[in-house]
């Protein structure tokens, strides 16, 4: 059953490759328009150095941003479901804010620093993050069965304890789906925020600067960079998930 | 162990949408007694549970628990309550469960172990204690969900129809084992349900509620003896059966009305 689930992916990643491959190669397809995987492959073990280098810089980044913002989502969530006042006149401002193109800001937020530096970024990528976990998080706080609260309430539990054991427990599977759309959307927004002038060291200003260089294949490589980068972190987010609650996984 | 004297409990008193739920209710139950609250659907035998837990305050009367206003009874964990839903905690396993109440009042990790291991022992999920709720059917759950209950060693047992989500066949084994575990432990028990069977099979005495308002109409004693499995089939099993649901109709009822 696992083979397989793992096997149906790969079977139909593969085709799909070979597919590309044979489409450019029979029509003869501008290098520029599209290249050949076999080429973005060739290209990808050659820079596999400054691929790393690159994507370290730029996981770097996603790592920072992801953890600055998943803590102030915390915070905020708690906050919010703690005074439910505050709760309901944040709710719209948040999902009107979520809305918003966050990686526009990434021009402006680079001119209010110096160009050596990674906050405009991270800050970024915190601010990405935010949304899905602080929401996400939101709703899991509030969402208590009312079996719990009148139990707890049999015991006569103090609001604290009935955070610490029902509330908090209760909203971890919720905190983690945030997470999980999170982490992917970290590292989307880091790349993208590198396409925008200042320090040069990410994934994301290396490819502006192949594509300017009409070294298509070079850009496709740092891309499948990328790609690996966001995998690498949604993976990660999903270990994370799966040490945290034992219990999802205990299902008869 | 339980003194209902008086209570009422009005929803909304005074404000549009008044619900009298409960009409002057007198009930005691003595130590070691097992007594149902039966009746239709709205009859307030749910809430009158919850003014004894104080989960809810009356509206006039006073509730005594082990001797106390129901409130201190509640703050010294005098009673375990058991839910229709077992309201376990996903995140925990069966023995962490069970070991909560005991948790909440301090008690070192060593005893809670201990003394949840015996608890489910008694209600016969030992091997179980490392599960967590999801690998387990409803009936094995709410076993569990009696095992918490019973953790801290209450005197009291409050249960909202504990076995209403349940197939009959777990429904029954479950009533048997009920039993066996308050004879075990000494347990009183006060124990909601809109089964008649389940109510007579299980109690020393039914009390009888009717709606709109919710009135405690007639106490019912029951005597079958030892309960076996036997005694459903028993001519006394269904003479009390006959008789609770004789005071569940109500004397205002005319039986002719009623076939029709």
């Amino acid at each position: 059953m696992r083979a397989r689930a793992l096997a149906a992916p790969v079977i139909v990643g593969v085709a799909a490759l070979l597919a590309w491959e044979v489409f450019v190669r029979v029509g003869r397809v501008a290098p520029f328009v599209l290249p050949a995987p076999s080429a973005i492959f060739q290209e990808f073990l050659r820079s596999f150095d400054v691929i790393v280098r690159t994507g370290s810089a730029s996981g770097m980044n996603v790592l920072v941003g992801l953890v600055a913002g998943t803590l102030l989502a915390l915070g905020a969530a708690l906050l919010a479901s703690r005074f439910g006042l505050l709760g309901e006149v944040s709710a719209p401002v948040v999902a009107a804010a979520n809305a918003l193109p966050i990686i526009a800001l990434a021009p402006i937020l680079n001119n209010m620093f110096e160009s050596t530096s990674s906050i405009p970024r991270r800050a970024i990528v915190a601010l990405v993050v935010f949304f899905p976990i602080f929401l996400n998080t939101l709703r899991g706080l509030r969402e208590v069965d009312p079996t719990h609260t009148e139990l707890m309430d049999s015991y006569a539990a103090s609001p604290w304890a009935f955070n610490r054991l029902v509330r908090l427990p209760g909203a971890a599977p919720f905190f983690f789906t945030g997470l999980r759309q999170a982490s992917s959307l970290g590292v989307i927004a880091a790349v993208v925020s590198e396409y925008f002038g200042g320090l040069q060291n990410g994934l994301g200003s290396r490819i502006t600067a192949a594509a300017s260089n009409t070294a298509y294949p070079r850009a496709w490589a740092f891309v499948v960079g990328a790609c690996a980068l966001g995998l690498l972190f949604y993976a990660a987010a999903l270990l994370l998930e799966r040490l945290a609650t034992p219990w999802r996984r205990a299902s008869s | 162990m339980i003194e209902l004297s008086g209570v009422t409990k009005v929803f909304n008193a005074g404000r549009p949408g008044e619900v009298t739920a409960i009409a002057a209710a007198d009930l005691s139950v003595a130590a070691g007694e097992f007594v149902s609250l039966i009746g239709p659907s709205g009859c307030g035998k749910s809430t009158l549970l919850r003014l004894i837990a104080d989960l809810a305050p009356p509206t006039t009367g006073s509730v005594t628990v082990a001797g106390k206003p129901a409130s201190a009874a509640r703050k010294d964990r005098s009673y375990g309550m058991v839910f229709q839903k077992a309201g376990l905690f996903d995140w925990r396993t069966v023995q962490r469960n069970v070991e909560l109440p005991l948790e909440l009042r301090g008690v070192g990790k060593g005893e809670r172990r201990r003394r949840a291991a015996a608890m489910l022992d008694l209600v016969g999920l030992a091997e179980f204690a490392g599960h967590y709720p999801a690998q387990l059917s409803g009936g094995m759950q709410q076993r569990v969900s009696i095992a918490r209950a019973l953790a801290d060693g209450p005197p009291l047992l409050l249960m909202d129809e504990p076995f209403g989500a349940l197939d009959e066949m777990t429904r029954e084994r479950l009533q048997g084992e009920l039993l066996r575990i308050c004879d075990e432990t000494g347990t009183t028990v006060v124990f909601v349900t809109h089964s008649i069977d389940e109510a007579v099979f299980l109690s020393d005495r039914v009390a009888v509620m009717t709606a709109r308002p919710g009135r405690l109409t007639e106490i019912v004693p029951v005597s079958l003896g030892a309960r076996t499995e036997e005694v459903r089939q028993s001519p006394e099993f269904f003479a009390a059966v006959t008789e609770v649901r004789r005071a569940l109709r109500g004397p205002s009822v005319p039986v002719q009305a009623e076939q029709k």
